[in-house]
């Protein structure tokens, strides 16, 4: 009876307009399976025995992007609930706690960001431990060191939302760098002697701190600022670059392992 | 960098790796000894005084070179011995009871340690240190196997399987646990939330988020310019250019140590106690007014941080300081003259030792990378290599800075 009716999806318009091969159980149909499917190409058809050990890459850059995917949609959902304006901001996160079902959006998105944090580097650390980034895979890595500036300016921009002592304050520390910057921070080695006819270029309101927080302290154009990265400017990059990063994997050869 | 021995010279080799473990220990014995004898720090006889001697000897001119880079140096020398199963898991056992024991018995160390924003670092420490111990171990069998001419571990190119099953499957079975995990991990620990943003009242201590506290851990030694803006984006043009610097064809797609020792070394030092190790320092150790407490030591904000801290200039041109060495002109009014050892120092440092190197110790290494690679890793190379030297002329000397030139915002 079950089979009837499975053998009945199976044949019918719907499935096959879907699902272009049968049960992936010998090889043609297991290569089809990768093969016809956008998101699962991402992988070669066959691979190292060695490299999807989990020995050898400990799965710590398929964790990476796990928790990029768990971090995009907790953060659409957060997104629904949260407002970028120092009235409401504090108050936001404080009603996803108590009016929320399940309430946890915010710690899955926090931890998780933290998480990811952690895993990219272990991930770093495997890649350059099993020299992967030796040739053909120099650009990869640099593709790699780009992700990970970016996941950790993610986890900064994030940083500031909640809009508590904690976050404008480690924001603050963290954008005071900007001050310094040599030549473009007001703070900076040799900004005085960036003038132009004796006036001078770099101001408190144009130097790179300015820019960071589109104002002298961490205030509310910071928060819109950091709010605007964080959720459109820095994921959209860093999945364009994701992308690169996987496409490059298959093209670099798959998995790295002895020649 | 690997050497091989040229036929027909003595096999003799002095037992190197003794030497140095002998030498390591002593290396290390020699705060502990000095310090429980001729200082007043406790021996370890009862709960009290061993928190009193643990907080002694934590203080970072201690803690940072006489335990964690001696540690680390054995690390990397015997990591054939060390991480073999029958003493990891005893040292990881000893570690976890001591780390979580210490809970226990201070409740410092309990309110550092149960901070939730704390505890990623705490994931991130034992993380580390399992994934450490799983690359040596298949770096040591790989050396062992390459040694003897047997295969590696990870076998040969043709070994190849399916994506799907073999693939696929990993892969969901890992997004099953790493689920399981977060919304444990969530329902458990409550994101925290302090109270709402003050612009007048910053807390003390004020800290970065805690993945950039190795930074702010530099804010100590350097000025914002160099701690926030230099060290940081050296940090990614080094990592971005090693890829075409290391001309070392070994050493791809497998786990091993002895056919690539130079790099690996420097590299995890780097990673290991210029990053993770000054995390710790920052986020448990630095409390109000970014003062170094103890473990196991109360925060107490009316302490303020000591300042003698002295120039390179005070130094060469002032007699007083250093045992009377310098000058004892005083300071030249011009500040080009006024600040010229330290500019000189400075420039021989970051573009005179990367020459020299290439002449003498490394010039194997010059050889064969050619000019361009060279000096780009060298420099790199010195400059990560100031981290230390500052830090330890700091203890040392309280040395403020090499350069002083507050005309120009430019102290380094
Ligand atoms: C958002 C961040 C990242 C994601 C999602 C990601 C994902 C991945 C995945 C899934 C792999 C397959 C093998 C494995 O899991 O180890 C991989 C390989 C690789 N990753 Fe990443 N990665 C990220 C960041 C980085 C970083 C920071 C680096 C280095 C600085 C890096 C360098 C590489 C290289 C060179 C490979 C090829 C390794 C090989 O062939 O053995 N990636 N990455």
């Amino acid at each position: 009876m079950l089979g009837k009716a499975w053998n009945w999806i199976r044949t019918s318009q719907v499935w096959s307009s879907i699902f272009r091969h049968g049960i992936p159980r010998d090889r043609r149909t297991r290569v089809m399976a990768i093969m016809s499917n956008v998101f699962l190409h991402l992988h070669p058809v066959a691979v190292r025995k060695s490299g999807i050990r989990l020995s050898f890459t400990w799965c710590m850059g398929g964790l990476t992007f796990f928790l990029f995917l768990a971090e995009t949609i907790s953060g659409v959902l957060l997104m629904f609930y949260y407002r970028p304006v120092p009235e409401y901001a504090f108050a936001d996160i404080i009603a996803l706690r108590a009016h929320i079902t399940l309430g946890l959006l915010r710690e899955i998105h926090r931890w998780g960001a933290h998480a990811m944090i952690i895993a990219i580097w272990l991930h770093m650390m495997r890649v350059f431990l099993t020299g992967s980034y030796k040739p053909p895979r120099e650009f990869n890595w640099g593709v790699g060191v780009i992700l990970l500036v970016l996941t950790m300016l993610l986890s900064f921009t994030g940083y500031l939302l909640p809009w508590d002592q904690l976050a404008i304050w480690a924001i603050t520390v963290g954008s005071n760098m900007g001050k310094a910057t040599p030549f473009v921070g007001m703070q900076g080695p040799f900004t005085d002697m960036v003038q132009l006819a004796g006036v001078p270029l770099v101001t408190t309101k144009s130097d790179a701190a300015f820019m960071l927080l589109a104002g002298t302290s961490v205030g509310e154009n910071a928060l819109m600022r950091f709010y605007v990265l964080h959720c459109i400017a820095l994921p959209l990059a860093a999945a364009t670059l994701i992308a690169v990063h996987f496409w490059r994997i298959r093209k670099d050869g798959g998995i790295s392992g002895p020649l | 960098m690997e050497t091989t021995a040229p036929a027909g010279r003595s096999t003799y080799r002095p037992p190197w790796r003794l030497l140095i473990g002998a030498a390591l220990v002593i290396f290390m014995a020699i705060p502990i000894v000095t310090m429980v004898i001729f200082g007043d720090v406790p021996m370890p006889t009862s709960i009290d005084k061993f928190k009193e001697f643990t907080n002694r000897l934590s203080v970072p001119e201690v803690s940072l070179t006489f335990f964690f880079t001696p540690l680390f140096v054995a690390g990397f020398v015997f990591y054939k011995e060390w991480t073999k199963p029958v003493v990891a898991i005893p040292l990881g056992i000893v570690f976890t009871i001591f780390y979580f024991g210490s809970m226990v018995i201070d409740a410092n160390y309990f309110a550092i340690l149960e901070k939730p924003d704390n505890v990623p670092i705490s994931m991130m420490l034992f993380g580390t240190g399992f994934l450490m111990w799983w690359a040596m171990r298949q770096a040591a069998i790989n050396d062992e196997n390459i040694r003897q001419g047997k295969p590696l571990l990870e076998g040969s190119k043709d070994d190849k399987v399916l994506v799907w099953p073999d693939l696929v499957y990993t892969e969901l079975i890992c997004i099953v646990i790493a689920s399981a995990i977060l919304v444990i991990w969530s329902i458990v620990l409550r994101a925290p939330l302090e109270a709402p943003a003050n612009p007048e009242g910053p807390p003390n201590p004020s800290k970065a988020p805690w993945y950039f506290l190795g930074l702010q851990e530099m804010l100590v030694y350097f000025d914002p310019w160099m701690a926030g803006v230099v060290l940081p984006t050296m940090i990614i043009t080094g990592l971005i250019g090693m890829p075409y610097c290391d001309t070392n064809p070994k050493g791809n797609g497998y786990y091993t140590v002895s056919q690539r020792p130079f790099i690996i070394f420097n590299w995890m030092f780097g990673f290991i106690v210029l990053w993770v190790v000054l995390i710790v320092f920052g986020t448990f150790l630095r409390g109000p007014n970014w003062n170094f407490y103890g473990p196991y030591e109360p925060w107490d904000a009316s302490i303020q941080p000591a300042m003698t801290n002295i120039n390179l200039s005070d130094y060469f041109w002032n007699g007083e300081n250093l045992a009377g060495f310098g000058l004892g002109v005083g300071l030249p009014e011009n500040m080009w003259l006024r600040e010229l050892p330290g500019i000189i120092f400075t420039l021989a440092f970051c573009f005179g030792l990367p020459v020299l190197l290439a002449r003498t110790v490394m010039r194997r290494m010059y050889l064969q990378m050619g000019a361009l690679r060279f000096y780009f890793m060298a420099i790199h190379f010195v400059i990560m290599g100031m981290m230390p030297l500052k830090m330890v002329l700091r203890w040392v000397l309280t040395l403020k800075y090499f350069i002083y030139l507050p005309e120009l915002n430019f102290n380094l």
